[in-house]
């Protein structure tokens, strides 16, 4: 075994990298259960993977064939009602470990410095996506796959000067048909999977150079010599880390956090499999009922709602009286998210640690966004547009108010090492 | 009890009003798809008054006589009137001549209950009246100028709206109380709706026909998580005794 290993290394690093980023890396010892998502959108994004996989080896992607091969797969591919239920169970549960995943990031400042561009490349990995949702959900050829794609390519449209030749570039065709089809599968199936697996490898790498943060927000790498080697973590890490640092609280991420993520896997995976096997369309909200009608360009529905996870921003772009403005909201909702580590100039980055008004503005910030997806539900009626505006105006004051306070803000005192 | 209380969970969710236009109050279809002798009443209705002119394009019908353990012979012979063996349930009906006739083509039924829900279809089944005003002489209460006939009428007998002299705020008034059959039809009120509780089983039974075996495969992956999630969590326990 040891001189097929000695063999291999000689050519690859491959002992090396085994410890430098599994065995031998050095991960805080306090993470608490909003540190379980990271793990869990790697295991989605491999579900989503192979059950892709086989997914498209029964897929017809013509406008012809496409709604009656997912009946196909549905009813004669052997088990492929389960390939098809976790593929779509798969889309929702990954914006829901996603969506956990960045609330995580935005209480306990990992975005701040020095973790700007693991922000960024986790922001991109979002918009990326957003868009394979997008396109993956048009592939059923059902009238909401048809009618949202029609509503949301549309949107380009508002674009000045350019907006309708867009539109038409978008869908291949002057309205959306099978060559609008053709292209999303092929972005759906090569091309966006292949740009995720790219971001969130340069996602892993950007966390693994600067290190993990923890719900402390404090560093547990010191100047090299100020600790005592009784106080430092009683690991072998790999000495990429201890060179130039003094590492404290820390332990090895493999066995450590490789067990303890396979306890919120199996917690995961039970929620999971109760919503593929008895609950495959949660009401509605992972796959909507239209879309068990083949796709009729003749007949719209009467209430076209995006799938749940678009509809916070869906939200804001209805909040807004003029299309084309509403565009721009929706599109700076993300561009904000973005620039998060510039809005934030507190240097403490744990909410534990910071000024209650930090705390209030985060928590009106997530009920905005909460109720934004609530409302994006509901048809625009009066009532549900005026509280649209409302809380699209606290989604984007959290921003701009965190930007004035965080300079000079209030926090607490914050402690030396890690808390339990 | 795990049974009972997974079912329970599913039942809790918010569902969102999808059926299109009607909104008012729909009656609960509490249909059985373990009932075999429901689904296969269902099926012989579909087969003699719906499937002429609805399409059931994506269901076959070997599949339903296994599931519904009719013998597939028998089946072919009594119940099959279109298409080989082993095909789809394509329907007899011309969709282009359908279209002239009724206003639109009958829509393909194999997944309207997933569209609309048990409660609409048995509702809708049960709530045509008569109105000379319409082409066929019928309308119907969940879904107002609707294109289609009233084809069961042989069973139901003559639906009317029926009125009835009410107290409302101090006066009498005429008050909508339901609809109620002339007693000409071949059924009696609660066969009928027996067997509109049938059809709709049936046709929730071909939105998803493997709801059955998806629900009892789900409880064998749950019980076997659930052992897991114990075992993980006694790993992780063991591993991080020493961890302070």
């Amino acid at each position: 075994m040891s001189r097929i290993m000695n063999w291999i290394d000689e050519r690859i690093p491959f002992s090396n990298s085994l410890k430098l980023h599994v065995t031998q890396y050095p991960a805080p010892k306090n993470f608490n259960f909003w540190y379980i998502m990271g793990s869990l959108a790697l295991v989605v994004l491999v579900n989503q993977i192979v059950t892709g996989i086989w997914l498209t080896m029964n897929y017809n992607p013509s406008a012809d064939g496409a709604f009656a091969s997912i009946e196909y797969i549905m009813r004669d591919v052997d088990y492929g009602w389960l390939l098809r239920y976790m593929h779509s169970t798969g889309a929702s549960a990954f914006f829901v470990v996603v969506y956990l995943h960045m609330f995580r990031g935005l209480m306990y400042g990992s975005y701040q410095r020095p973790r700007e561009l693991l922000w960024i490349f986790g922001m991109l990995i979002f918009l990326v996506l957003m868009a394979e949702a997008f396109m993956g959900y048009l592939l059923p050829w059902g009238q909401m796959s048809f009618w949202g794609a029609q509503v949301i390519i549309s949107l380009f449209g508002a674009i000045p000067f350019v907006g309708e030749e867009l539109t038409t570039w978008i869908r291949g065709d002057f309205v959306i048909s099978g060559a609008t089809l053709n292209r999303f599968f092929a972005l759906h199936v090569i091309a966006l999977p292949l740009v995720l697996v790219i971001l969130v490898f340069l996602h892993l790498i950007a966390l693994h150079e600067v290190g993990s943060n923890n719900p402390d927000g404090i560093d547990i790498k010191k100047p090299k010599g100020s600790v005592p080697d009784d106080e430092k973590a009683p690991f072998e890490f790999h000495e990429r880390y201890t060179a130039k640092k003094d590492i404290v609280d820390a332990i090895p991420f493999h066995p450590y956090y490789t067990v303890k993520d396979l306890v919120g896997l199996a917690g995961f995976l039970i929620l999971f499999a109760w919503v593929i096997f008895f609950a495959p369309t949660m009401g509605g909200f992972f796959l909507e009922p239209p879309n068990f009608q083949a796709a009729d360009p003749m007949k719209t529905p009467e209430h076209i709602a995006p799938v749940w996870y678009f509809t916070p921003f869906y939200a804001i772009l209805r909040a807004i009286p003029d299309k084309l403005f509403g565009v721009i909201a929706m599109f700076l909702a993300i561009v904000f998210l973005f620039l998060m580590p510039w809005w934030d100039r507190c240097k403490v980055r744990s909410v534990r640690y910071r000024s209650t008004l930090h705390k209030v503005n985060l928590t009106v910030f997530v009920i905005s966004f909460i109720a934004l997806g609530y409302l994006g539900v509901k048809p625009a009626t009066d009532v549900y547009t005026i509280m649209a505006r409302i809380f699209t105006f606290l989604y984007f004051a959290f921003f701009i108010v965190m930007w004035f306070y965080s300079k000079n803000e209030r926090t607490k005192p914050l402690p030396e090492r890690v808390t339990k | 009890m795990i049974k009972r209380f997974l079912l329970a969970l599913a039942l809790l969710l918010p569902s969102v009003a999808f059926a299109a236009g009607y909104s008012g109050p729909l009656d609960r279809a509490d249909h059985d798809l373990s009932d075999k002798a429901s689904l296969q009443r269902g099926a012989q209705l579909y087969m003699n008054y719906c499937l002429a002119c609805h399409s059931m394009q994506y269901q076959r019908y070997s599949r339903t006589f296994d599931d519904l353990d009719i013998p597939q012979e028998l089946g072919e012979e009594l119940l099959q009137f279109t298409n080989e063996p082993g095909g789809h349930k394509t329907s007899a009906i011309d969709g282009d001549a359908a279209a002239e006739w009724f206003g639109l083509t009958p829509p393909d039924l194999t997944m309207v209950a997933r569209v609309r829900g048990a409660d609409f279809i048995y509702t809708y089944l049960r709530s045509f009246y008569a109105d000379d005003s319409r082409p066929f002489g019928v309308n119907n209460d969940v879904f107002e100028n609707v294109g289609m006939p009233h084809v069961l009428e042989e069973l139901q007998g003559t639906p009317r709206r029926v009125e009835e002299q009410r107290m409302v705020d101090g006066e009498m008034k005429d008050v909508y109380v339901g609809i109620r059959a002339d007693g000409n039809g071949t059924m009696s009120p609660e066969e009928f709706d027996q067997a509109m509780l049938d059809l709709t089983n049936f046709l929730v039974y071909t939105g998803e026909p493997m709801i059955l075996e998806r629900q009892r495969m789900g409880y064998f992956v749950i019980g076997f998580l659930i052992v897991f999630l114990i075992l993980t969590i006694l790993l992780k326990k063991e591993y991080w005794r020493d961890i302070k």
